[in-house]
């Protein structure tokens, strides 16, 4: 067929169908359907991949993260006076357990959280204060923006200096840079010394795992240990609350990945083995890969299983639809027998026009698929990716859903008996 | 303008016969026809219904096949052609015209006319320019963008009659032409295919009418499917006009 005579069969067909609109466009709803659902599907398994690993990237694929989680009401004692002491959480002989007698451990972090609130003159923000060793910054593979991290001789001389995130920074510091400055945490005044590019928050930091939000400022391990100490008042509306935590958060990181299992099993083991209560958690960034591969491929399942669905359901609609069509115009097929057409004439006819309905859907489905993504990225908070191949692989299966349920029917009148359907009322 | 048959017929048959099984019965619409249709020959076909004439008309037409027997359009047999080939033939040296007009509803006047030379394995370049001398001719040239829809009868019936002439036929096959058009309408549609006759066009009209058949040049009556009688060239009006 040359390409003038395909472009007068694709005018036929959309004529042909505009003679019956609303038929039309209700044959290609399925298809439209289908095809969203493909794009949704891909946009959303690409954006939750793209996640996990970007979590693996900031979390450190060889890490095991062990963290403080305060028991649960139930567990702490003095529940019913104003003033209670809470003693729960990680400890310095889980730290040299780990760090002793564990196989496969390259290096172990300890650190503290301090409760205290940061002001710089009359600007004031609680960020995660954590008293932390120089590795820290190796070991989580966190940036320096500006300055330095945090260093040996800080640590040594129990130096009174600070690394801040830079949404502190932003906060603290609008207009100036905050190297050398002051800032006061608590009572006591540090000098900033550098400055971390912040962690894009994650939909995995729960408020409830303590995970880290972006504002942190860091402090030498031993400074908070001197002035700070392992008991802290935590103010509450209408009672102070003390707490007795010696590590906040252990990050352990494993010479190679393969041990990773193996570290997580054993550091899981020991923990259970030390402490009576649950007050700590483990959250191990290679498991939460397979996990989110895991919800990919959930989500991959279902949404898959709806587009095949809808796209089948669509391509028998078409179907059904056309059957009726070639019925109705067995006359006109009739004439056009007579008048030389041969049977490919008349296939590629019907042919067309199931294809024209179909990719009507299509392209209809394409342009919901990419607002499905959009919506959900808003309200449900996923991150979602749409990759320039899925509107057009979903183009491409509409098209082909087209040709697949359109040729019945096509052939069908094709080899209709020309003098019976010329008598055809 | 010559009225005597040249050499070779236009549409030839030799002992066709073309049978149907309705039910248990076998019915022979056609039994072991001969028959010959020269060229620039104008036959109206007739007979009572059932006396073979639509099943000769399709016969002619190439879109039924005979049972037995040989059918030769343009001294080629159709004998060994297949349904693309025959396709063929019909795009290019048949021309119907139908009772009820036959025009394709999603067309207009100037597409319906185009139609034949669509399928043709290699259409003319000068399809559309051939059209609208023909739309000129059969007196719709200002209506060439109308639907069918939006034209009368006559009208209808005229644009068929352009279409069936658009691909230079050897042979024009008329259906009851003249069958749903009320009698002056008729008369016009009959005057148009003088015309065509006078012209030196093959024409041949089935029609049950007898004024009708009267104005043929020849006619040809069926019965049972054999041929009852032949009358030739008495009223060879269009001879006398050329």
């Amino acid at each position: 067929m040359t390409s003038s005579s395909l472009g007068r069969t694709v005018r036929l067909g959309v004529s042909s169908l505009m003679l019956h609109k609303l038929r039309a466009l209700l044959t290609t709803l399925g298809v439209l359907f289908g095809t969203s659902s493909v794009i949704a599907m891909l946009a959303i398994g690409e954006g939750a991949s793209e996640e996990a690993q970007e979590q693996i990237r900031q979390l450190g694929s060889r890490n095991v993260i062990l963290r403080s989680v305060k028991p649960r009401e139930d567990f702490a004692t003095g529940a019913s006076q104003s003033v209670r002491v809470l003693s729960y959480g990680l400890t310095e002989d889980d730290l040299s357990r780990i760090q002793v007698t564990f196989p496969g451990v390259a290096r172990v972090v300890p650190a503290r959280e301090i409760y205290e609130e940061v002001r710089r003159g009359d600007r004031a923000m609680n960020p995660r204060v954590m008293a932390t060793l120089p590795v820290y910054r190796d070991v989580t593979g966190r940036v320096v923006s500006e300055g330095r991290f945090l260093a040996d001789n800080d640590e040594a001389g129990i130096a009174n200096v600070c690394v801040l995130s830079d949404e502190v920074a932003r906060y603290l510091f609008p207009f100036a840079s905050p190297l050398g400055e002051e800032v006061k945490v608590g009572a006591d005044y540090y000098t900033v010394v550098g400055v971390l590019l912040s962690r894009v928050r994650q939909k995995s930091d729960t408020p409830k795992s303590g995970a880290p939000s972006s504002a942190e400022v860091f402090i030498p391990l031993e400074t908070g240990r001197k002035w700070y100490g392992n008991m802290q008042v935590k103010m509450r509306a209408g009672s102070r609350e003390m707490e007795e935590v010696e590590l906040h958060e252990i990050v352990v990181e494993v010479d190679a990945s393969e041990n990773v299992p193996m570290v997580a099993a054993a550091c899981r083991e020991m923990l259970s083995r030390n402490h009576k209560q649950a007050d700590y958690e483990i959250v191990v960034p290679l498991e939460l890969l397979l996990r989110a591969e895991e919800t990919k491929r959930i989500f991959n399942i279902v949404l898959g299983s709806i587009a095949s669905i809808s796209l089948l359901v669509g391509g028998i609609g078409i179907m059904n639809v056309m059957l009726a069509t070639v019925t109705e115009r067995t006359r006109e097929i009739g004439i056009r027998r007579a008048l030389g057409a041969k049977q490919r004439h008349i296939v590629s006819q019907f042919l067309v026009e199931c294809v024209v309905l179909s990719v009507g859907g299509g392209l209809l489905g394409v342009a919901l698929g990419l607002a499905i993504p959009a919506i959900v990225e808003h309200y449900a908070e996923m991150r979602t990716i749409i990759t320039p191949g899925a509107p057009i692989l979903a183009f491409l299966i509409s098209a082909g859903v087209g040709v697949v349920f359109g040729l019945y029917p096509a052939w069908r009148a094709a080899t209709m008996d020309p003098v019976e359907a010329l008598r055809h009322e | 303008m010559t009225t005597s048959p040249s050499q070779q017929p236009v549409a030839e048959l030799i002992g066709v016969t073309r049978t149907y099984r309705m039910g248990s019965n076998e019915v022979r619409a056609l039994d072991d026809f001969t028959f010959s249709f020269g060229r620039g020959e104008y036959w109206a076909v007739m007979g009572s219904s059932g006396s073979g004439k639509s099943t000769l008309l399709n016969v002619l037409g190439c879109i039924d096949r005979p049972t037995n027997g040989v059918y030769k359009v343009d001294g080629v047999s159709t004998h060994d052609l297949d349904d693309d080939a025959l396709s063929e033939l019909r795009s290019r040296k048949l021309g119907f015209v139908f009772q009820s007009y036959n025009l394709i509803p999603q067309l207009n006047v100037l597409e319906n006319i185009m139609v034949p030379l669509f399928y043709q394995d290699e259409p003319p370049k000068d399809g559309e320019e051939r059209a609208r001398t023909l739309a000129k001719r059969v007196g719709l040239g200002e209506r060439l963008e109308h639907r069918p829809t939006e034209l009368s009868g006559g009208q209808q019936q005229r644009v068929a009659i352009a279409r069936a002439l658009v691909n230079h036929p050897a042979l024009i096959l008329a259906d009851e032409a003249t069958g749903n058009l009320d009698s002056q309408t008729a008369l016009e549609i009959l005057e148009l295919l003088d015309e065509l006759h006078a012209e030196g066009r093959t024409i041949v009209l089935v029609t049950h009418e007898h004024d009708v058949g009267e104005r043929a040049q020849h006619v040809l009556r069926l019965k049972d499917g054999r041929i009852e009688s032949v009358q030739r060239g008495q009223h060879s009006k269009a001879g006398v006009r050329a």
